[in-house]
C-alpha cells in the first residue's frame, strides 16, 4: 500500500502526513512534487495542508493548475482514493472534485484548536475503522475552513448522505456552539458521489500519536490502509 | 553649513545618522573622506541597531561559554548540543520601532528575520515564540490586534508553529509597544553552518526576493540623494512575504544536499551591505567584491547607494565554492526562486562594490563592522522605585473576589483568545502545548523534549532594574523546569529606553550586570541575543526596562513531561519553597491598590537552584503528577491556573500563616523559587526526604478535585466563576 503526498510550494503538512504514514503507520511514501505529471503508482493521494502557492487570490484558486492535479483528477475519476485535508481540501474544491467552497471563518480570525467530529459515514474507504457516531477529537488550524455550498447543492450533499464529518460536542451533539467557523450544518468533511474523494478541514496527521494529545486521526489512515490492502490482494 | 573641521555637510552626517566625530574617525582610516555611498553604507552599519555601540562593552561581561556550547555570540543565532548528534540553534530578536508604525507588517517581519538568522544555522526551524508588550485596553486594540495577526499571518503561513511566549499591558508601553519574536531550531551538529566568508574566489550568490526600495533605513533617510519624489510612496516599513519565504526555507534545507556551499547569511538589517561585511568580517583578512549591476531588482533606476542599503525582505547571501554554483542555483530554480551571482569573496580585506565597471565604494571591513568608536557613556544609579509601606494597605476584604479580579487582569488572564490564533501544532512535535509554563517540541526520531520559554516582569525591572532581570531568569528557568526539562541556555533581547539620558544607561548597566550575575549562578550560557534602545517617545518616560529572557532546556525523554494543570482527582497539592512579605511590584498591588511600588521580591539564587533541582529530582523519580512555576499573582491565582488547566478544582484546609507573614502576601505575594505541585499520596515520604536533603521548604496545601477552590475559611471560588473571569481577560 503506497501513499502519495502532494508538495507544492506553500505546503507544510508534506512532512506531518509523511511521518504518520511512514513512521506511525508503517506504510509505503512517495512524496509527489507538484510540477510532475505523474501518480508513481500510489493507492491512495493526500494532499496536505499548508498555503499552495501561498494562496494568492483565494485558497486552492492556483493549485488546481499545477501538473500534478491533472492527474489527481484523472485518478480519482478511475475511482482511485483522493483525501484532501485543509488546504487540500479547498483545493479539490476549487478544482471542483468536490462541491461548496471554503470561505473565511466567521469569526474572521485563524483558529487552531481540537474540535470534536461526529462521524456521519463508517462504510468508507476513509472511515472503516471508525464506528458510525462515533465522536473524533481532531484538531483545526485555519482561516478559511467555512464550507458553504448553495441550497441545492446542500441538500444534494444532505440527501446523498455525502457529509462524512460535522462538528459536534464531547457527546457528538451537533450544536452551533460546537462550530468552529460558521461551517453549514456544521459540516467539517464531505465525500464525492462515488465516496473515492475526501475533503475534510481538520488536520488526521495532528493527532495520530498519544503525545500529541490524541489517536483519533490514525483511525483514518488505518481505514485507507486497511481498505487499499483488501483491494490488493482482492 | 558645515561641520568645523570634517569638511562635510552636517545635514547629510544627520540622514545617515552619524556624529561628526564619527566622520572624523572615518576620514582618519581611509586618510581621504568617503563618498556618499561609503557613508551611507558605513551609517548603517554603525547604528546603534547594528554596531552595538552603547551596549557592546558591557554585553562583553556575560557569560556565553558552557560545556554545551557550540555556538556563543557573534553567529546569526547562537547552538546548543543537546544530545544524540542533535543541536538547538535558537535566537530572540526585536521589532519595537517597526511595530508601532504598523503592527501587522512590523511583527509580522519580525517573525520572518528571525526565523532566517536560524535558516542561516543550516537549522529547520522548529518553534517560535512572542514576547510582547502594549499600553492597556482597549487604548491599545489597534497595537495588541494587528501584531498578533501578524506574527499569526506569517507563522502560520510559513508552517512553523507558535508555541509560546506571553503578553504584558502597562501604560508605558502605549506609544512603544514591544514585539520580540524567538526561533528555535534544529540541524545535526555536524552540519551547521556558520556564515563565514572563506575561500577567496567563491562566489556570492543572491536569492530570495528581488531587491526594492523599500526599508532603506526606515525613516531617519531621508532622501536627498535619493528620488525625492519617489519618498513619500516609500514604505517606511517592510512587507513580509512568508511564502516565498518558505520557498526559501525549503531550498534552503535542500542546500545540505551538496557540499557546494560554503554559508549561509540572512539579509536583515542593513541588507547587502551588512550581509557582506559581517560574512567577511568573520575571516581574517577576507573581503569581498560586489556588483550591484547584477542584483536582481524589484524597481527600475535604483542607485548603488540604494541597493546597498535595501532592507527588502525574503533574501539571503549563499556562499557557493567557485565553479559549483549551477550546482546551487538549480536548487533555487525548484522552488522557483530567483539567484545571482552578484560578486565574489577576496583576499584583500575590502569590502568592494562596482556597478559594471565603475567602483563605487571601497571599504574596509574591519571599519565597517568593528571601526566604530564605543561609546562609554557614564550611567547614574536608576532611582529606587516608589517606597510601599505594607503597614498601610488594608487586609483582603474577601480573597475569593479579589482572585477574580486577579484573574481577569490582562497580565495574568488565559492567552487562550491569542494562542489560537497561531498554528501551535504544525510539524506534529508540540508535546506540550501553550497555555501553561514552558512549551515542550519533542526531537523526532529521539526522544528528547526541548522545553522554550520567555519571560520578564518588567514591572520589578523598572522598581529594580538589577534584581529584575535576575528575576527573569529565573522565572524562566522555573518555567522550563515545571515541565520537566533541565534548563539549557539563554538569548537575550535588552529593551531600554534612550540610554543617552544617564538614568537609563544605568538601567542598561544595572541590567547587564544582573544578567551576568544570575546567568553565572544557575550556570546558564547565553548564546544570542539582541538589544533594543530608544524605545521612547518623546513626552514619555520611556519604556521600563525590558530584558526578555529566551530559554531552553532539556529532558531526556519526554514520555516524563509535566504539565501545570492537575492531573488526577485525589493527588495532593504541595507548594515547594517558602512565601514571604513579597508585594512589591506585585499584580496584586496594581490590580487591588492601584500602586506600581516597593522592591521586587528578594531572591536568593543559591535558593533558587536547590528549589529547581528539587523538582528535576522529584519529577525525574515519577513522583510528580504536575508542576506549574508560582510568580505573577501569586500562591493563590497559581492554584487557580492548575485547576483551570487541569480541568479540576482543589480543596484544603486553611493556610497556617507564620508571623510575621502576612494574609495577603501569603494568597498574592510574588516570593520567587516557588512550585506548586501535585502528587499521588504515596510519593509524600520521598518528597519529604528529598526536601529535606536540598534545605527546601514543602507543605501540603491540600488534595486536587472537585469543581470548587477552597481553603477552608479563607477563600472559595467556584471553577465556573474563576473560568468566566479568566478566559474573558483580554476582551476589553
Amino acid at each position: 500500500m503506497k501513499f502519495g503526498v502532494v508538495v507544492f510550494p506553500g505546503t507544510w503538512s508534506d512532512r506531518d502526513c509523511g511521518w504518520v504514514v511512514d513512521q506511525v503507520l508503517g506504510a509505503e511514501l512517495r512524496y509527489l512534487w507538484h510540477k510532475e505529471a505523474d501518480l508513481r503508482d500510489c493507492d491512495c493521494i493526500i494532499l496536505p495542508g499548508g498555503f499552495a502557492y501561498g494562496d494568492y487570490l483565494r485558497t486552492g484558486a492556483i493549485a488546481r493548475f499545477a501538473p500534478v492535479m491533472e492527474k489527481v483528477s484523472e485518478f480519482a475519476a478511475r475511482g482511485g482514493l483522493v483525501w484532501g485535508i485543509c488546504n487540500g481540501f479547498q483545493i479539490l474544491c476549487e478544482a471542483g472534485l468536490l462541491p461548496g467552497a471554503l470561505i473565511r471563518n466567521s469569526s474572521l480570525e485563524f483558529r487552531c484548536e481540537w474540535t470534536n467530529l461526529v462521524v456521519e459515514r463508517a462504510d468508507l474507504p476513509f472511515t472503516s475503522a471508525c464506528e458510525e457516531r462515533e465522536v473524533l477529537r481532531i484538531p483545526i488550524s485555519h482561516g478559511e475552513g467555512s464550507y458553504f455550498a448553495d441550497p441545492a447543492t446542500l441538500s444534494r450533499l444532505e440527501q446523498n448522505g455525502q457529509v462524512v464529518f460535522r462538528y459536534a460536542d464531547v457527546e457528538g451533539r451537533v450544536r452551533p456552539n460546537a462550530n468552529p467557523n460558521g461551517s453549514v450544518h456544521n459540516i467539517a468533511g464531505i465525500v464525492n458521489s462515488r465516496g473515492n474523494v475526501l475533503g475534510m478541514m481538520p488536520h488526521p496527521e495532528r493527532c495520530a500519536e498519544q503525545e500529541l494529545g490524541g489517536t483519533d486521526g490514525l483511525k483514518l489512515f488505518r481505514s485507507v490502509m486497511h481498505h487499499a490492502t483488501k483491494a490488493l490482494a482482492g | 553649513m558645515r561641520t568645523q573641521g570634517s569638511g562635510v555637510d552636517s545635514r547629510k552626517l544627520r540622514e545617515v545618522a552619524l556624529s561628526a566625530d564619527e566622520y572624523g574617525v572615518i576620514v582618519e582610516a581611509l586618510e581621504r573622506p568617503p563618498n556618499d555611498v561609503e557613508l551611507g553604507m558605513l551609517g548603517v552599519l554603525w547604528s546603534e541597531h547594528c554596531s552595538y555601540k552603547t551596549s557592546k562593552l558591557l554585553l562583553r561581561r556575560l557569560p556565553s561559554t558552557g560545556s554545551a556550547v557550540i555556538q556563543g555570540p557573534g553567529e546569526n543565532a547562537g547552538a546548543v548540543d543537546i544530545g544524540e548528534g542533535w543541536a538547538a540553534v535558537f535566537k530572540i530578536e526585536s521589532h519595537n520601532h517597526p511595530s508601532a508604525i504598523e503592527p501587522y507588517q512590523g511583527a509580522a517581519t519580525g517573525v520572518g528575520g528571525i526565523l532566517r538568522d536560524v535558516i542561516a544555522m543550516g537549522a529547520r526551524p522548529i518553534a517560535l515564540l512572542d514576547s510582547l508588550r502594549f499600553g492597556p485596553l482597549p487604548g491599545s486594540r489597534h497595537h495588541f490586534d494587528g501584531v498578533v495577526a501578524g506574527i499569526g499571518g506569517y507563522g502560520n503561513c510559513i508552517g512553523v508553529p507558535t508555541v509560546g511566549g506571553e503578553v504584558y499591558f502597562e501604560d508605558c508601553y502605549t506609544q512603544n509597544p514591544i514585539v520580540n519574536a524567538m526561533c528555535i531550531g534544529l540541524v545535526r551538529a555536524d552540519q551547521l553552518m556558520r556564515a563565514r566568508a572563506e575561500g577567496t574566489g567563491n562566489r556570492l550568490l543572491l536569492v530570495g526576493a528581488d531587491t526594492g526600495r523599500d526599508g532603506i533605513h526606515g525613516a531617519s533617510f531621508a532622501s536627498v540623494e535619493l528620488d525625492e519624489n519617489s519618498s513619500e510612496r516609500r514604505p517606511a516599513v517592510q512587507v513580509g512575504n512568508p511564502f516565498l519565504e518558505k520557498c526559501l526555507l525549503e531550498a534552503c534545507m535542500d542546500l545540505s544536499r551538496t557540499d557546494a556551499v560554503v554559508a549561509i547569511q540572512d539579509l536583515g538589517a542593513a541588507g547587502l551591505t551588512s550581509s557582506v561585511a559581517e560574512c567577511a568580517a568573520r575571516v581574517p583578512g577576507a573581503g569581498a567584491r560586489i556588483d550591484v549591476a547584477k542584483v536582481p531588482r524589484r524597481e527600475r533606476g535604483m542607485t548603488p547607494y540604494q541597493v546597498m542599503l535595501s532592507e527588502s525582505q525574503e533574501r539571503m547571501l549563499i556562499v557557493v565554492r567557485r565553479g559549483r554554483e549551477r550546482e546551487v542555483e538549480r536548487i533555487f530554480e525548484t522552488w522557483d526562486l530567483t539567484s545571482a551571482v552578484i560578486g565574489e569573496v577576496t583576499d584583500d580585506g575590502h569590502v568592494t562594490v562596482v556597478e559594471g565597471d565603475d567602483e563605487v565604494a571601497r571599504l574596509p571591513v574591519q571599519l565597517l563592522t568593528d571601526g566604530v568608536p564605543l561609546r562609554r557613556l557614564s550611567g547614574v544609579p536608576p532611582r529606587p522605585g516608589p517606597a510601599l509601606d505594607l503597614d498601610s494597605l488594608p487586609p483582603p476584604a474577601d480573597l475569593g473576589a479579589s482572585l477574580l479580579r486577579l484573574l481577569a487582569s490582562p497580565n495574568l488572564c488565559s492567552r487562550r483568545p491569542i494562542f489560537r490564533r497561531y498554528d501551535h501544532m504544525v510539524g506534529d512535535s508540540t508535546v506540550v502545548p501553550p497555555g501553561g509554563d514552558a512549551a515542550m517540541l519533542r526531537v523526532k526520531s529521539t526522544r528528547i523534549g526541548l522545553a522554550a520559554t520567555t519571560a520578564c516582569n518588567a514591572r520589578y525591572c523598572h522598581l529594580d532594574a538589577n534584581l529584575g532581570v535576575q528575576l527573569a531568569v529565573a522565572e524562566a528557568a522555573r518555567n522550563i523546569i515545571a515541565t520537566g526539562a533541565e534548563p539549557l541556555a539563554v538569548t537575550d533581547c535588552l529593551n531600554l529606553a534612550n540610554p543617552d539620558r544617564a538614568e537609563v544607561y544605568g538601567q542598561l548597566e544595572e541590567t547587564i550586570a544582573g544578567l551576568g550575575q544570575a546567568c553565572r549562578t544557575l550556570e546558564l550560557p547565553i548564546v544570542s541575543g539582541n538589544v533594543s534602545l530608544y524605545n521612547e517617545s518623546a513626552g514619555t518616560d520611556g519604556i521600563y526596562p525590558t530584558p526578555v529572557i529566551g530559554m531552553i532546556g532539556r529532558i531526556e525523554d519526554y514520555a516524563h513531561r509535566l504539565q501545570a494543570g492537575f492531573k488526577n482527582e485525589g493527588d495532593f497539592v504541595l507548594v515547594i519553597g517558602s512565601s514571604h512579605n513579597d508585594l512589591g511590584g506585585s499584580e496584586y498591588l496594581k490590580v487591588e491598590h492601584g500602586l506600581v511600588a516597593g522592591r521586587p521580591p528578594a531572591l536568593d539564587l543559591v535558593r533558587e537552584r536547590a528549589v529547581g533541582t528539587l523538582v528535576l529530582t522529584a519529577a525525574r523519580a515519577g513522583h510528580l503528577r504536575s508542576a506549574h512555576d508560582c510568580s505573577d499573582g501569586g500562591l493563590l491565582v497559581a492554584l487557580a491556573e492548575c485547576c483551570l488547566l487541569g480541568g479540576m478544582g482543589m480543596r484544603g484546609p486553611a493556610l497556617t500563616l507564620e508571623p510575621p507573614l502576612r494574609l495577603d502576601a501569603a494568597f498574592f505575594g510574588e516570593s520567587p523559587s516557588r512550585f506548586i505541585v501535585s502528587a499521588p499520596s504515596r510519593a509524600m515520604p520521598e518528597l519529604q526526604s528529598l526536601a529535606r536533603r536540598h534545605h527546601v521548604e514543602i507543605s501540603l496545601l491540600g488534595m486536587a478535585g472537585g469543581d470548587v477552590l477552597e481553603l477552608e475559611g479563607q477563600v472559595k471560588a467556584s471553577m465556573m466563576d474563576m473560568r468566566q473571569a479568566w478566559e474573558g481577560g483580554l476582551e476589553h
